[in-house]
């Protein structure tokens, strides 16, 4: 993998940082009129999902790291792994839970999610920005409230649990931002 | 999300303020009769500052047809030295300045610079002139005072005079930089990575603050000082996080102006660097006679991102390296 020198860093680069993949959030020059300029760089460690603060020497270079998206469509779990597939390919690949985290409350079949690979392995899986998915349990609530005050815990097919308006029930279909966890709209 | 590059970084508004201060800073100069001076961006030698970056071109034309290099210059200094050797007088310079290398939110390559130098002031009067030029652009409090030394035992509790390498190479690991630290073996590298880092953010932060006294090791174009040989004539002054200005009690002596030139190159000869030819019109109007003088650099551009509460340099220039 090839070294960067710190005035390719911008963000979005992937580089190697105490042995584990991360991501290049913001750099910023720090250079004194007269003396030596540092880089001073903010950094998401891929697979801890850590942001940390980083300072180098100006000129200074580090590894890149071999760090790519890919999007893959969902097919299924056997509960240890979870199988997704490149629909142009059709070559599969399987993320252990670890690599899964979160992402595993919001898995749809056919969903396409963005898979990150550092040397060939799935390290993080990214559900799409919006799902839509099927209320199993929710209390009934009041008939007519649209008001939506503070609204009531739903429990999705999928296990996650969101909340939405009163008027909302059991087997109707809702979309969800799954960034923030939100309940975003009833599904006609 | 794209962006209009054709249009200004700088607001229109932001823009008449600027004019306003750049207004006001001459009005002050004028009022105080310093005359106001220009000398070439491009010249045939620059600064052999280890850590400057000149750009270079070349002038092809009448006499020159091989052409002839010429740098863009990274301050004005030397060619006013030129003209305080030949008895100008006090003089200031509002230029365009040019170093390679810098970008970021308080850096563009190309910058407006405010220069200038009083023949009969020491550091410290000329701290007193650019107290008075910053408290009326910025309507602040009086500066504050405070020694490099002091500013920096204050911070972290170490001497940097007196620190030995090994003792800063500690600190700056126990500060959370071991890996530029731990395989460092410049004083003054892991000086300016710890002044950097973990004392500019504690000095300046309610009204702006005059740093004094330089290690004679990072004195620059300053005078090492006679009551001190660790310190040296050198200033900075530093408000919100900000270095605005950096200033000396001029080097007057050619042979010691020339040695630390020679010195410059000979460290960058070591450690790979382009080798910069020696300003030597600078030494001969030294060899003349510079009258002992105090001199300053002030970036504009980030007093005026002070003055507007701006946070980025591109935010107060019409056009950055972007829309260039």
């Amino acid at each position: 993998m090839a070294n960067y020198s710190t005035n390719e860093f911008k963000g979005g680069l992937k580089i190697m940082m105490d042995g584990e993949p991360c991501s290049i959030l913001e750099n910023e020059m720090v250079k004194p009129g007269k003396g030596q300029a540092f880089n001073r760089v903010r950094i998401r460690k891929l697979i801890s999902g850590k942001v940390l603060e980083k300072t180098f020497k100006s000129g200074d270079s580090v590894e890149g790291a071999d760090v790519m998206d890919t999007d893959l469509a969902y097919l299924y779990t056997d509960g240890e792994f979870w199988h997704f597939m490149n629909n142009d390919t059709f070559e599969q690949i399987a993320a252990d839970e670890k690599a899964l985290g979160e992402a595993g409350k919001w898995l749809v079949e056919n969903d396409v999610c963005t898979i990150t690979l550092w040397n060939g392995s799935p390290i993080v899986v990214t559900p799409p920005n919006f799902v839509e998915l099927e209320i199993t349990e929710t209390d009934p609530g009041l008939k007519g409230d649209t008001a939506g005050t503070g609204g009531k815990p739903a429990t999705l097919s999928t296990g996650a649990v969101v909340r939405v308006p009163l008027f909302v029930q059991i087997g109707e279909v809702i979309k969800v931002d799954t960034r923030s966890g939100e309940y975003v709209g009833r599904v006609k | 999300m794209s962006v209009n590059l054709w249009a200004p970084s700088a607001s229109i508004a932001t823009l008449k303020q600027r004019a306003h201060i750049m207004h006001t800073i001459r009005h002050f100069f004028y009022q105080r009769a310093v005359m106001e001076v220009e000398t070439p961006s491009l010249s045939q030698a620059s600064v052999t500052d280890v850590h400057l970056a000149s750009f270079s071109t070349s002038f092809v034309g009448p006499g020159h047809a091989k052409g002839l290099p010429l740098y863009l210059q990274t301050s004005p200094e030397f060619a006013m030295k030129r003209l305080l050797a030949a008895d100008s007088g006090a003089i200031f310079q509002i230029c365009k300045a040019f170093r390679n290398e810098e970008a970021g939110k308080h850096h563009n390559p190309e910058f407006t610079m405010l220069e200038w130098y009083r023949p009969g002031f020491d550091e410290f009067a000329l701290m007193d002139e650019m107290n008075a030029l910053i408290k009326l652009v910025l309507q602040v409090p009086d500066a504050e005072r405070v020694s490099y030394q002091q500013a920096f035992i204050n911070a972290l509790g170490v001497d940097p005079l007196t620190a030995s390498v090994e003792q800063l190479q500690a600190l700056a690991c126990e500060q959370g930089f071991a890996d530029i630290a731990q395989h460092e073996p410049d004083k003054d590298t892991l000086l300016q990575l710890l002044f950097c880092m973990k004392v500019e953010p504690t000095i300046g932060q309610q009204v702006p603050c005059f740093v004094y006294h330089f290690p004679a090791s990072q004195a620059a174009l300053a005078q090492i000082c006679a009551h001190d040989e660790r310190v040296a004539g050198r200033f900075e002054l530093y408000y919100k996080n900000m270095e605005l200005a950096n200033g000396f009690n001029e080097l007057t002596n050619a042979n010691e102006q020339a040695q630390r030139f020679n010195q410059d190159n000979a460290y960058r000869e070591q450690h790979g660097l382009a080798q910069v030819p020696m300003d030597k019109r600078l030494i001969q109007a030294l060899e003349h006679g510079l009258p002992a003088c105090a001199g300053v650099a002030l970036g504009i551009d980030r007093l005026i991102m002070l003055a507007t509460n701006k946070q980025q340099i591109k935010d107060v220039i019409a056009f950055d390296i972007h829309r260039a």
